[in-house]
């Protein structure tokens, strides 16, 4: 027999999402963070804020919108980056208090009734079947998108001048990144909403970097990270009425803050070992 | 054949002209140094070469082929300055940055090419280890590994021990010369420091002003004082 949390539709559509969104995270996350561009993820999602109000405004599918939105935003941001016209903050800065400002603008025109806070802190509860399908969709496509290319991206991340020597197409990748990104994002809105799929992207990696481990098996390990993380904050958030997104960040640091007494141990055991 | 031949070439960042009419050739088993003071332009011929510059005229062949249609990189290995290429919180182990060298490392004989590549710098003790844990010294052989693993035909290197102890750098020369005269793996070695690269490499380029001048080494020991003036 299912547990109960399992015989609920919309649970099952939470963990379904969640872990779509558990895997993708911390897997472009891994990049992004290296690449210093975990202030990008934040400016992009909220763009998608922007994205979610217009689409309340015009009754459309919200994650879809704010997919368009999202993905024609990383575009003209890994334009600028790459023109240099602006500095890589700074126009992080302007996308994302623009963004902010527009779509809350936006939203006090449309019916009160609109929750904001879903919005911000996430709804996982409310995902709706047709919401699963574009997120299961659009995530496949990044994910695969992400494998494909995750030696290039790699080399990229290490050092972007020895990847052009090497022959790898830098530009297209950086868009490629900076646009999977923004897929990832705005799917994730849902899930954990805009102020927290920052965390997600960023916490298991900085979990995973504490166990001293190669790149390859850092991505493994913040992907496991991740998913653990979402799965219990979900089941907690459902038998003990907390808000999901906020219960899975903090489960999220939970696991940094073992990981770095374990990472501090470990590595106090092998300096004994090499003293010794 | 030759590895690199640069024809009447000249580059200018807006009016600064760095690069003036620069011609040069370099041959299949030759040791090269390239010689220049700061800010003489040094690495931006090296990056010219490497296609990562375009020239405002004269043209840049390698093995044959100009540089904008070049695509066989693999015959080429670069070693970039040590100094800040890569962030010391990457969490790479030697057997992952050594297989970048390759791109697309997979198989077993790839994983073969890279033990042996570590074996030739004498770093397979480390390939699990991450790279940050390593010497400066150490980090260097580590990219020299990256840098032969694909069985190149020319290596570039760009001030490639700043930042390294004295000991690790005569190590370090030491395996280039492994590399140039028993591996036959041409070497064109950028440096400010004109008595090492002047000891070490066959032939020198002395960049000034954008301007190229070539000698041998005997030729330069011969008559030092010209050159130094050059």
């Amino acid at each position: 027999m299912l547990p109960q949390i399992f015989q609920y539709d919309f649970m099952l559509r939470a963990f379904i999402a969640g872990t779509i969104i558990a895997i993708l995270a911390p897997l472009i996350g891994s990049f992004l963070l290296i690449r210093r561009y975990s202030l990008f993820a934040d400016a992009l999602s909220h763009v998608s804020f922007l994205s979610v109000a217009i689409a309340v405004l015009m009754d459309f599918n919200p994650v879809l919108v704010s997919m368009i939105g999202a993905v024609i935003a990383a575009a003209g941001l890994e334009k600028l980056r790459a023109t240099k016209r602006v500095q890589s903050e700074s126009s992080l800065a302007l996308f994302l208090s623009g963004s902010l400002a527009l779509g809350t603008i936006i939203l006090s025109f449309v019916n009160a009734s609109v929750p904001i806070t879903s919005i911000l802190f996430g709804a996982i509860t409310t995902i709706t079947e047709s919401d699963l399908y574009i997120i299961a969709a659009a995530g496949l496509v990044a994910f695969i998108g992400i494998l494909y290319y995750l030696r290039e991206l790699f080399v990229l991340t290490f050092d972007e001048e020895y990847a052009r020597v090497k022959g790898i197409r830098v530009t297209l990748l950086n868009y490629l990144l900076m646009i999977v990104s923004a897929v990832i994002i705005s799917i994730s809105i849902t899930v954990i909403g805009i102020l927290l799929i920052t965390s997600l992207m960023v916490i298991p990696v900085l979990t995973s970097y504490q166990l001293r481990r190669g790149f390859t098996q850092s991505v493994v390990l913040s992907v496991i990270f991740s998913v653990v993380s979402v799965w219990t904050g979900i089941a907690l958030s459902f038998y003990a009425d907390l808000p999901a997104g906020g219960t899975i960040v903090l489960i999220l640091i939970a696991c940094f803050m073992i990981a770095l007494l374990a990472g501090r141990l470990f590595k106090a055991k092998k300096y004994e070992k090499i003293a010794s | 054949m030759s590895c690199i031949d640069v024809k009447n070439l000249s580059f200018s960042y807006g009016n600064e002209v760095i690069i003036k009419s620069v011609n040069f050739e370099i041959a299949k088993g030759d040791y090269v140094g390239l010689i220049g003071q700061n800010g003489s332009g040094k690495s931006t011929l090296l990056r010219l070469i490497l296609g990562l510059l375009k020239p405002q005229s004269g043209s840049i062949r390698l093995f044959d082929t100009p540089v904008e249609s070049f695509r066989e990189w693999h015959r080429i290995g670069y070693i970039p300055q040590r100094s800040g290429i890569f962030d010391q919180t990457f969490p790479a182990t030697v057997e992952e940055i050594v297989a970048m060298g390759l791109v697309n490392a997979r198989n077993a004989a790839d994983r073969h090419a890279i033990q042996r590549a570590l074996e030739v710098v004498g770093m397979e003790r480390y390939s699990a280890r991450q790279l940050r844990e390593l010497s400066g010294g150490q980090q260097q052989r580590v990219l020299i590994a990256r840098a032969i693993v694909g069985e190149p035909d020319l290596i570039l290197l760009d001030e490639p021990v700043v930042g390294v102890d004295t000991q690790a750098q005569q190590n370090f020369y030491q395996l280039l010369q492994h590399l140039n005269k028993k591996m036959n793996i041409t070497l064109l070695l950028i440096s400010h420091d004109l008595d090492i690269v002047a000891h070490e490499a066959d032939y020198l380029i002395m960049l000034n002003q954008g301007e190229v001048c070539r000698c041998t080494r005997e030729m330069f020991v011969k008559d030092k004082k010209k050159y130094i003036a050059i």
